[in-house]
């Protein structure tokens, strides 16, 4: 088999990029299930709502392309804080599965959402930028073609990571969150507000997702109300990948996952259709060999 | 008591468990358990919390695998063995943390233990292997089951043993009840029903005396002691109440950290001066009281 | 005693024959409607059925056995794409596969729809018992991504196996044989296979897995292979559920919204709408959903509500629903059923309510 080292070169490229997108969706997942061992399904159309807002805002209200993100990111953090306070936070006594039920619930009520008040049919969201051309330019290096695009996202995904590890590391917010995904009872007695603390984390892993949804639509900016569906799963799957709780794990896993899935296609092109199943069989093979993943501690159920 | 009299070389050891370590990580939970249980007799586990006792348990009935160590269980390697499987084989037991079916009622609670005796080919399996008497419990599988193939019959003689043994342990009265309605003594006494339906030889106790006031955990030793001699059992019990495992238990082990530090006869363990330094100190002035 | 073991016979042969009069009364109904309805009540009513086959299928393992699958669109979509290509016939198939033509084998199955629904119902218990063994083997959340997921796979070999599938064009022309009586008949196979297994030795091991699998494993009971064993039964019906679906759409092809995750969520909401673990919750929870969808349809052409005239909402159905859905859960938690079900005492102590608060 002979490689086409510039089809490595973007492949590699692109599935670090892709990588790095599950990985800012799979953080959100990884600190939600961490405080309340929940997995939000609904981050996937979370992710969604951020595309359409910046869309929306660039197009309908004119504001400018940076400005209708910043305006997406505030929205989809309320929307996050919305969806706690109204869908889980009443289930916060109730068996796990119920939270898991509502939460799909909230995910198929996005989804419907957005078939109801934007419409079923894909959308360009280039539309949105006032200079098109961007997302077309490419660094030229010999008779190798690098999309500028990927570099602008992936540089953005590093500042995002990094913001996120500071506020989760360094900031008071971000030990409360670590003590609360630690035991709550004993957070609260501490005297935490643990409802604050919840509704910040779903802020801030709503806008990471947001912020993924956007620079998603950069890269392939056809979408529609179901676009968020998958990379929201396999972002979930990144965070299972590296360890759920482990919010290193989660960017590890996600871009390991970006990674594996675009060199899988490069070094068997027919399999390229299938694509989207291997992260699925990725999820079984580590759940059964490593079920706490490769970042995440082990747990014993206590009998 | 008249068979702890009995010298020791008579007696059948129908559990061994030879140098059992069970290890989490960097934490020894058992570290080198060596012992054995003999065939009848009533058998007590004492510690601390945290000294390992229900991880013993949780090693004999396969749900933790041994960091080393063997468990032989009736002339078989049970090491390797599931959970079913060891019960399949004649071993019973209950939960420190009551683990009924709490929306089933107390019949169907000790009807579900009576399921794998319909079928009992996994276990003739793994008992021919070891050169054993298959149970032979007749073969009525899954299908007879939905298409009623002369499943009512079956249904009805469970239905039957199951009430019989609810009458001998005094719950038939309350054979329609939610399990989970059932006031705390009565649960742990309907645990201890639900593992007599499965048959064992060997049954396993965990702190069956939690939360019962003094007439009722009187009334638990009587049990425990009857139930040994009505279906010729071995009773090993994990427990804290001292006046329960002195007046019932024929032998005593006592552990700490994972060790054994002591065994013997209750009056031997009463007067083991590591041991009242270690533990029993406090609790047995709590008793005496 | 014996007495006791003879009137609980007699109650047995008694209920017996009241579900014997039951099912002949609601079979007298449907030969009233066949006769009576239109071809679009009578469509409806089909459906009905089918989603009560879906519901009570996904009951056994999500309500009953407590396992948490997302996976039955998956094995809908195995039913109804293996009973199509078994339906339709070769001069048809050879039309429809344009961008390529059928595999061989494919190309000249013929059989009749019966066979074509037990084979659907056995393809989709054994994709069940190959994708159980892995899946099975996880607990609770990862279960049901894993379950999703696989879901997810199917559909995505059934828009990619060009010369099985015909790929995206998907399958056209099956003939339309799904009528009251194959739907509603199946519907009553199904509920008498799964009541009669809820009900037998079995279906309390499985309400034993639900309640504490710990415990259950330590009572002597196989977990994995009863679980096993549900998932397999579930899937048998929801691939024949599939069959009677596809042969209900005549037309089926694999979009995420047809047989992706959101027929998957239909099921879901239909059984919690009716009480997650109860098979009379289910089957209610289907008529309800089935009745609803049909109902909300009005949204989505023009509309007049209060006397002002309204465009055609697209989607509207759906967002009530789902609504309807996240509210259930968080407030009313049970459903309809909670895990109760509709048995002949249970009427007869409800009657005896009514006459006596009627008497005085």
């Amino acid at each position: 088999m002979s490689l086409n080292p510039t089809i490595l070169i973007q492949n590699l490229l692109n599935g670090l990029m892709v990588g790095g997108l599950y990985a800012l969706i799979a953080v959100g997942y990884t600190m939600v299930y961490g405080i309340l061992r929940l997995i939000n399904f609904a981050f996937g159309d979370v992710m969604v709502m951020g595309i359409y807002f910046a869309y929306y805002g660039a197009t309908l209200i004119r504001l400018s392309f940076p400005l209708a993100v910043t305006v997406s990111l505030a929205g989809t953090a309320l929307l996050g804080i919305v969806i706690d306070r109204l869908a889980y936070k009443p289930l916060r006594n109730s068996p796990r599965i119920s939270a898991l039920i509502t939460a799909i619930g909230v995910s198929f009520f996005i989804e419907s959402f957005a078939v109801v008040f934007f419409g079923p049919n894909y959308k360009p969201f280039l539309d949105a930028l006032e200079n098109k051309t961007i997302a077309f330019e490419s660094f030229v290096i010999g008779n190798v073609y690098l999309p500028k695009i990927i570099f602008i996202i992936l540089g953005i995904t590093a500042i995002a990571l990094f913001i996120l590890f500071v506020i989760v590391y360094r900031t008071k917010i971000g030990m409360a969150m670590r003590a609360i995904s630690a035991d709550i009872p004993t957070t609260s007695l501490m005297g935490i507000n643990v409802d604050n603390v919840i509704g910040f984390t779903f802020a801030i892993s709503s806008a990471l997702a947001a912020l993924a949804g956007v620079m998603w639509a950069l890269r392939y900016p056809s979408f529609y109300p179901y676009t968020g569906f998958v990379p929201g799963l396999k972002a979930f799957i990144a965070a299972v990948f590296g360890g759920i709780g482990s919010i290193g794990g989660a960017v590890v896993g996600g871009i390991l996952l970006g990674v594996i899935e675009m060199m899988i296609i490069t070094l068997f092109p027919t399999l390229m259709q299938y694509k989207d199943a291997f992260a699925f069989i990725i999820l079984i093979v580590i759940l059964l060999v490593k079920p706490a993943g490769l970042l995440g501690k082990r747990t014993v159920e206590k009998v | 008591m008249i068979r702890n009299t009995q010298g020791k070389s008579e007696r059948n050891p129908i559990l061994k468990l030879e140098h059992v370590t069970m290890r989490f990580g960097g934490l020894t939970a058992v570290d080198d358990f060596d012992n054995v249980a003999y065939e009848g007799e009533i058998l007590g586990i004492i510690g601390p919390n945290g000294a390992g006792k229900t991880t013993v348990f949780n090693v004999i009935t396969g749900i933790y695998f041994p960091t080393s160590g063997r468990i032989i269980f009736d002339g078989i390697d049970i090491t390797p063995y599931k959970p079913h499987q060891i019960t399949h084989l004649g071993v019973a037991r209950t939960f420190q943390n009551i683990r009924l079916f709490g929306d089933l009622s107390v019949l169907d609670n000790v009807l579900v233990a009576q399921h794998h005796l319909l079928s009992t080919r996994d276990a003739d399996k793994i008992l021919v292997r070891h050169g054993k008497e298959p149970k032979v419990k007749g073969h009525l599988w899954f299908w007879r089951a939905v298409f009623k193939i002369g499943y009512r019959e079956k249904e009805r003689q469970m239905i039957e043993e199951a009430m019989n043994l609810l009458r001998k342990v005094q719950l038939d009265h309350l054979a329609y009840e939610k399990a989970s309605s059932l006031p705390y003594g009565q649960q742990r006494k309907l645990e201890i029903a639900r593992a007599l339906a499965t048959e064992p030889k060997l049954l396993l106790l965990d702190e069956p005396a939690a939360g019962m006031n003094p007439k009722e955990s009187e009334e638990l030793m009587e049990f425990i002691k009857y139930i040994r001699d009505e279906f010729k059992l071995t009773v090993i019990l994990i427990e804290h109440d001292m006046k329960v495992v002195m007046g019932v238990c024929e032998r005593i082990i006592v552990m700490d950290s994972g060790k054994i530090i002591a065994e013997g006869t209750p009056q031997e363990i009463s007067r083991n001066p590591r041991v009242i330094e270690a533990y029993l100190g406090k609790e047995w002035e709590h008793v005496n009281t | 005693m014996v007495t006791a073991m003879r009137t609980m016979k007699e109650k047995t042969r008694r209920d017996l024959t009241l579900t014997v009069l039951f099912v002949i009364f609601v079979a007298i109904l449907l030969q009233v409607a066949n006769v009576k309805f239109d071809s679009y009540q009578k469509q409806v009513l089909s459906l009905m059925a089918i989603y009560g086959i879906m519901a009570v299928s996904l009951n056994l393992v999500n309500g009953i056995t407590g396992v948490f699958s997302l996976g039955h669109a998956g094995f809908i979509l195995l039913g109804a794409y293996t009973s199509a290509l078994l339906t339709i016939p070769p001069e048809q198939k050879a039309m429809i596969f344009i961008i390529e033509p059928a595999h061989p084998f494919i190309a000249n199955l013929h059989t009749d729809f019966f066979t074509a629904t037990i084979v659907a119902g056995g393809i989709s218990a054994l994709g069940a018992f190959i994708i159980g063994f892995p899946v099975l083997r996880l607990s609770g959340d990862y279960l049901a991504i894993a379950s999703l997921g696989f879901s997810e796979v199917l559909r995505i070999l059934a828009l990619n196996l060009q010369s099985i599938t015909n790929g995206s064009l998907g399958l056209k022309g099956i003939p339309n044989h799904t009528n009251i009586w194959w739907s509603w008949g199946w519907l009553l196979v199904t509920v008498l296979f799964i009541v009669s297994l809820v009900k037998s030795s079995y279906g309390r091991a499985l309400l034993a897995i639900r309640e504490n699998p710990i415990a259950a494993e330590a009572m002597g009971i196989n977990v994995f292979k009863h679980t096993l064993l549900s998932f397999v039964i579930s899937a048998f019906f929801a691939g024949v559920s599939g069959s009677l679906y596809a042969h209900w759409l005549t037309t089926i092809d694999p979009r995420i919204t047809t047989f992706g995750p959101v027929l998957t969520y239909y099921v879901l909401i239909m059984v919690v709408l009716g009480g997650l673990g109860s098979v009379s919750g289910s089957i209610i929870g289907a008529i309800l959903f089935a009745f609803l969808m049909e109902w909300l349809r009005m949204f989505e052409q023009p509309f007049t509500l209060f006397g002002r005239q309204y465009p055609a909402i697209q989607g509207m159905r759906m967002l009530v629903l789902s609504v309807l859905f996240v509210v259930t859960m968080i407030v009313w938690k049970r459903g309809l059923f909670g895990r109760a079900e509709i048995t002949w005492d249970g009427i007869r102590k409800l009657m005896k309510k009514f006459r006596r608060s009627g008497s005085r």
